[in-house]
């Protein structure tokens, strides 16, 4: 089978990998670059756990033909966290018992990501719109929803960045 | 079955190399065509794309709005002179597929999917294809489109709209904010004189593709929207229409439903 070669920018770092023709980017993530941040949920874009942003935009990584990555930024659940310093959205899942299961979190957590980058102070129905494409069958979706709305707050209005900066 | 890929960057190119290949099928936001290869699909095993930059452009030409097939629905909520179809591409999946999903895509999404082309239909919409196919309306295109699965869409013409407020659409859904279309009503009610004059109404996940309702276009003519003046058009809600059974509603159920939606639609009174 016929393989390309594609390089991009993951969470700020450049990869590079050779990827299968039909080949999608969720695949390509966890298995050929290892990160297994983003979830295989249905494959059909349905479920939003796979979600990444690809420039800044929330996509789900399921139906996104790998090859057509090349050149471009993508950015995972991976890239929140520095270390032991958890980015303010993933103190606020946890502060607010946002994650049972915990499957749908990281889709969630960059949905919501893709979100407060754009609109640091999002009323509730902002939040409720920018979820609509991640499903979750633990926790009723309140605490999600209270959780990003927390996550804002504690921004008080600026750009909350990766890393656990609020900053 | 081993998938091969090829991208052009001409869209010509690429349509030709779809023309010449049975077993291909041509990739444009990737919602349609990935999810098929992703279950396996046995039914092509090529994917063709092109990254023709003029597939991703939406222009103004005369009284004309041109969108490029290529162009998604989060670039229609962006565009102000296409703002009026805002609530047809919010009705699209969530923001991942927003992000993702293409208009000329969504010419093909089958039933119940494909919403937005209700909304396209009844803005008298007209389809370029590549190369010497031309140009026809978006309805001739609807019908014939199984039959001519090698078309690639270039761009789809939209009038512009005189009265913006004139434009209605709902999508009915058993979940929300985002699910799939029990019934998706579009419409565009133009009045003269406080009566309707050449109403246009389109039904999503009604039948094999969007498609007009003729009888209700009909009996709308004249009349004053309200509730006396809107009592012929409801009875015909229906009239040559042939709902599908999915796994969403069975026939029996939109025909039953459907006038309900289309009353709270042309008075305005949906949730």
């Amino acid at each position: 089978m016929a393989k390309k070669p594609i390089q991009f920018q993951l969470n700020g770092s450049p990869k590079s990998v050779f990827v299968e023709d039909g080949q999608n980017l969720l695949d390509v993530l966890r298995r050929e670059v290892g990160d297994l941040t983003p979830k295989l949920g249905c494959a059909q874009g349905a479920c939003g756990a796979c979600t990444v942003l690809v420039d800044g935009e929330q996509h789900v990584s399921c139906l996104i033909l790998a090859e057509t990555i090349e050149g471009r930024s993508v950015q995972t659940a991976g890239s929140l966290a520095n270390g032991p310093d958890l980015h303010p959205l993933q103190e606020a899942f946890m502060d607010g018992f946002a994650a049972q299961c915990g499957y749908c979190t990281p889709g969630m957590l960059m949905s919501a990501k893709a979100l407060l980058d754009k609109n640091p102070s999002p009323s509730r129905e902002d939040v409720i719109e920018a979820i609509a494409g991640n499903i979750c069958r633990c926790t009723g979706y309140e605490p999600i929803i209270d959780a990003i709305l927390d996550a804002a707050g504690k921004s008080n209005g600026r750009q909350i960045g990766s890393g656990g900066s609020y900053a | 079955m081993p998938m091969q890929s090829q991208v052009f960057d001409q869209i010509g190119d690429a349509a030709n190399a779809l023309s010449s290949n049975r077993s291909a099928r041509y990739l444009g936001g990737g919602t349609l065509v990935m999810r098929a290869v992703n279950s396996s699909s046995q039914s092509f095993d090529t994917i063709i794309r092109s990254t023709d930059p003029s597939l991703k452009q939406i222009q103004v030409q005369g009284d004309q709005i041109v969108i490029g097939a290529g162009v998604t629905m989060s670039q229609v909520m962006a565009n102000r002179d296409l703002d009026f179809l805002n609530p047809a591409a919010k009705a699209i999946g969530g923001p991942a597929i927003r992000n993702m999903a293409t208009v000329g895509g969504n010419l093909f999404a089958r039933s119940p999917y494909g919403d937005f082309t209700a909304a396209l239909l009844v803005c008298e919409a007209t389809i370029s294809l590549v190369g010497s196919q031309g140009s026809m309306p978006l309805a001739d295109f609807l019908t014939q489109r199984y039959r001519e699965p090698r078309s690639v869409v270039v761009s789809i013409s939209v009038p512009r709209p005189r009265d913006k407020n004139a434009f209605r659409f709902v999508k009915i859904t058993r979940v929300k904010p985002m699910g799939v279309s029990l019934i998706t009503i579009a419409a565009v009610l133009p009045q003269t004189g406080g009566r309707i004059s050449n109403a246009r109404i389109a039904y999503g996940a009604m039948g094999d593709f969007p498609i007009r309702a003729a009888a209700v276009e009909r009996a709308l003519e004249g009349k004053i929207l309200d509730a006396q003046g809107i009592e012929a058009a409801l009875a015909v809600a229906t009239e040559g229409i042939s709902p599908q059974t999915d796994e969403i509603a069975t026939e029996w159920y939109r025909r039953e439903v459907a006038p309900i939606h289309l009353k709270r639609l042309l008075l305005g009174t949906q949730g």
